[in-house]
């Protein structure tokens, strides 16, 4: 076509122009940092973190990691008082580290017994153990160690206006999905009442059992927990300096006082840590982002919450600036299980523009499964995320059930299918209309619910504004609305199943029974780490999916078939027919034109297959070949071949049936080949590989190529440019499909048959 | 861990294995939560929340799986069951950094919990919370 370079880049440039293509990539967006311990820049080891050590004097821990009781602050006394098991930590503390991380990924090693010396392991000690681990090592003690069997998923349910409809349409689509936990939160915080009501009814439709929170300020989250409005809490923020700490308004004990309460009320509830929090905050103290996390991890045991959501989270993107970051994010969710504790592995923050560093950023945490994969995935679009826009999100919600099905594995999700899908948002948003009107919340208009129904996110909705949801809000808190009376409206108005759904989890709440370590609710039954417990010990323990499940997570969207494949091309595979402008006559047998151009076609060529990959009829294929040979000064003759379908023997059967010696092959998807008598038979002379790719004009160029050798010259070759497509993702199912049909026709015992070429138009016009 | 013939982790789920071992606050079994109930008024607000004698069942079993923090935790929480919203609350705040002025006053609150409802756990948490704070200094007013 042309040489001349894709961009007018100036040729005096001294630089070689792919870093400018490169500058252009969405990676390029990412800043990278580099190790500073002085400026808190460490990950798995800073100079000033502390040697492990450990002093029990009288049941009583005397000295950890370097630090004398008397100068414990506020963490290390926690711990020192809480997490320390006395009757462990001398065992524990005298095992060569290398050996606990070689027993972290012993399948000989049971879990439970790991968990029995974390109890006597010091931060520093856990931080250094893990740090021995390589990342893959640590996927795999992760797959061990985490708590419980079945994997699951949280999902971020949020939109940029607050809006009510939305909320209750998206978290029905979630469920639909298979999250286990919805988490949802506000633009503005005064409408935090109505989008947990707007949450527990749309996350009652369609299943039940799903777990949902609304990430608000403490205080007011208990209360709208109290209120049923809420079965689960995450904002248990702890830090791993106690000036972090401080500044976060709080202590271990005010932590540990508001775990018990959110449990008092029958509400399940996890801490929030993760690496660079307290770098963010500005009180890193020059450690390491491993150590401080693994002081967080042994507090959150401490203080008796049954899990944590760590991995990074706010501070992920940070610590994957830094050269071994990702590593290190997983390294603190080994910690977590490793102490026995519920873990929802971060990958809820976009850690990077760059597709292919999201994609890999998953990758071990599809492998290895999690309590919860992402602790926040986002189910809305980018923009309507009010958390910021998560490692995943809606628009990449099909890609994430693609990993699942490539690697068969269980990340949580379940594809979901048009009509299903549309059929719960009508029916969760009238559903909340319905809840609305009967609780005197006000009516909806019906424009409202519909240009919600369709919507992809709220920038194509006329619906609720945040500021006219405030008011809403403020009346579900002021007149004290329940999840209860949320059951009555819902019944009342023939919302039975849904209300059946919300009083599930509501029984929940008296057997306390989802406050256990790593609980989640699946067809009205708990499962959690006591009743399902990973038992990972090697091949065929574990988890591996049950085949329905299976099967589930491979109903994604266009899926081939053969029938499918075979439909869409117009093809009865049984019915062999010959076309009307190649007519069979006879044996063909060797020409002695010299300057004749044999075209040898497959076994299905116009008979059961008439189109190429690129979509070209094979009638216009065959005249812009014979049009070329005849441009070219050639004579043109079509022979079928029934004892190969192979492109290269196509060819060559063909040249030694031409009198010039210059032959064509050509299969019915397209791929051609120029092939000369007295080759090998890989050695052909030009060849077009890309069948998609391969155009008319093409064709015939190759066409005039052939009869031009047919007079000793030496044309240039025919090229079809490729633009990188990934044509065997794009094709390869249908060739495959395709191709099949041309093999299953072979008959090695049927010599070439001569074909009459009887175009509809003459091949000279028709090539045109 | 536990060998016994009979454990407390046989009991969980609770409301699948042991569903007579809980009731509502109001002393209702767990198959009287049902729609029709909800519907006829016979079940309110006061019925959907855990019991005291629920959470100590679910530290039995947390401390059965070997889970002893977590068990402590359900301990307390436990403690907590009958102690008011505001109470609660307001001694969340008192536990926040800067909010009690002196080790006396976490010291009351850990009195009052332990004589008005017997939250003998929570109490102990707060003595605890006192003491540390004298030593790092967290009586200070921050704002």
């Amino acid at each position: 076509m042309t040489d001349m370079p894709p961009k007018a880049e100036p040729q005096s440039s001294n630089r070689w122009r792919r870093f400018a293509e490169w500058d252009e990539r969405p990676l390029r967006y990412d800043l990278f940092a580099a190790e500073n311990p002085e400026a808190g820049f460490s990950v798995f080891r800073s100079p000033y973190d502390p040697a492990p050590s450990l002093s029990v004097e009288g049941g009583r821990v005397t000295v950890m990691d370097g630090k004398a009781e008397a100068d414990f602050d506020i963490l290390d006394a926690f711990i020192a008082a809480h997490h320390i098991d006395p009757a462990m930590a001398e065992t524990a503390m005298a095992m060569d580290p290398g050996e606990i991380a070689r027993m972290l990924v012993d399948i000989n090693v049971p879990r439970q017994e790991l968990e029995a010396l974390a109890r006597g392991l010091t931060p520093a000690r856990l931080a250094e153990v893990v740090g021995r681990l390589s990342a893959l090592e640590i996927a795999f003690a992760y797959s061990k160690m985490r708590q419980r069997q079945t994997p699951g998923n949280q999902a971020h349910v949020t939109n940029a206006k607050d809006d009510p409809l939305q909320l209750a349409a998206d978290a029905a689509v979630a469920v639909a999905l298979g999250f286990d936990e919805i988490e949802t939160t506000m633009r503005v915080s005064s409408n935090s009442w109505a989008n947990a009501l707007a949450c527990t009814v749309g996350a009652a439709v369609g299943r039940g059992g799903v777990l949902f929170q609304c990430s608000i300020e403490e205080a007011e989250e208990l209360q709208i927990g109290l209120a049923g409005l809420a079965s689960y809490a995450e904002t248990v923020s702890v830090y791993g300096t106690e000036r972090a700490f401080i500044d976060g308004d709080d202590t271990p004990w005010s932590k540990a006082l508001l775990t018990a309460a959110y449990a008092s009320r029958g509400i399940k509830a996890r801490c929030t840590s993760g690496a660079a929090a307290e770098l963010l905050m500005g009180f890193h103290e020059q450690r390491s982002l491993l150590y401080l996390e693994a002081r967080c991890l042994c507090l959150q045991r401490a203080m008796g919450v049954q899990g944590t959501q760590n991995g990074g989270i706010d501070g992920a993107p940070l610590t994957a600036s830094m050269a071994g970051g990702v590593r290190e994010l997983m390294a603190e969710n080994l910690i977590a299980v490793w102490l026995g504790l519920e873990c929802a592995s971060g990958n809820d923050c976009r850690t990077s523009e760059s597709e292919i560093r999201v994609g890999a950023k998953i990758t071990p945490y599809l492998l290895a499964g999690s309590d919860l994969i992402c602790s926040g995935f986002g189910s809305i679009k980018k923009y309507d995320n009010s958390f910021n826009p998560s490692l995943f999100n809606g628009e990449e919600i099909e890609d994430y059930l693609l990993l699942q099905r490539d690697f068969q594995t269980d990340g949580g999700l379940t594809p979901v299918e048009e009509d299903q899908v549309l059929g719960l948002r009508v029916r969760a948003v009238e559903a909340l209309a319905a809840v609305m009107d009967e609780l005197g919340l006000g009516t909806v208009p019906r424009a409202r619910m519909m240009s919600v129904v369709f919507a992809s996110g709220s920038e194509e909705t006329q619906s609720y504004s945040a500021g006219e949801v405030t008011p809403i809000s403020a009346a579900i808190k002021a007149r004290g609305i329940t999840a209860l009376d949320v059951v009555r409206a819902l019944a009342r108005r023939g919302y039975t199943e849904e209300a059946e759904n919300l009083l599930l989890m509501l029984r929940q709440r008296i057997s306390g029974d989802y406050l256990q370590t790593s609980a989640l609710v699946r067809d009205g039954r708990v499962l959690s780490a006591i009743n399902d417990p990973n038992d990972y010990r090697g091949p065929g323990t574990g988890y591996r999916m049950p085949e329905p499940r299976w099967q589930a997570v491979q109903g994604i969207r266009n899926v081939l078939t053969r029938e499918r494949v075979l439909a869409a091309e117009n093809v009865v595979a049984e019915a062999v027919g010959e076309a009307d402008w190649l007519v069979p006559a006879g044996v063909a047998a060797k020409g002695s034109d010299p300057h004749e151009v044999v075209i040898g076609v497959s076994p299905a060529f116009a008979r059961q297959l008439h189109q190429t990959t690129a979509g070209h009829a094979l009638s216009d294929v065959v005249a812009a070949l014979v049009g070329g040979i005849e441009a070219g000064g050639g004579t043109a003759r079509v022979v079928r071949m029934m004892h190969t379908a192979d492109t290269s023997f196509l060819g060559l059967a063909a040249a030694r049936l031409s009198g010039s010696g210059f032959g064509i092959g050509i299969q019915a998807k397209g791929t051609t080949v120029l092939h000369q008598a007295d080759r090998m038979p890989h050695m052909n002379l030009e060849l077009f590989s890309n069948a998609p790719l391969t155009g008319l004009e093409h064709y015939r160029a190759l066409g005039r190529n052939a009869a031009r050798h047919t007079f000793g010259e030496a044309p240039e070759p025919v090229m079809v440019p490729t633009h990188g497509e990934a044509l065997g993702a794009r094709f390869h199912v249908r060739v495959a499909l395709l191709y099949a049909i041309e093999t299953g026709l072979i008959d090695l015992t049927v010599h070439p048959i001569e074909l009459n070429y009887r175009p509809a138009r003459p091949a000279t016009e028709a090539a045109q | 861990m536990s060998a016994k013939p009979l454990s407390d982790l046989d009991l969980y789920p609770v409301a699948e294995k042991a569903p007579e071992r809980v009731t509502t606050p109001t002393g209702k079994p767990l198959s009287a939560l049902t729609l029709e109930a909800v519907l006829a008024g016979e079940v309110g607000n006061e019925d959907i929340a855990i019991t005291p004698e629920a959470l100590i069942l679910q530290a039995n079993i947390a401390r059965a799986a070997g889970r002893a923090t977590l068990a402590a935790n359900f301990e307390r929480a436990a403690d907590l069951v009958r102690v008011p919203q505001d109470l609660i609350l307001d001694t969340y705040e008192l536990l926040r950094p800067g909010r009690a002025e002196n080790v006396q006053q976490l010291l009351d609150r850990a009195a009052l919990l332990r004589r008005d409802y017997g939250a003998e756990r929570v109490a102990a948490l707060i003595e605890e919370a006192a003491a540390v704070y004298a030593r790092r200094g967290l009586f200070v007013k921050r704002y």
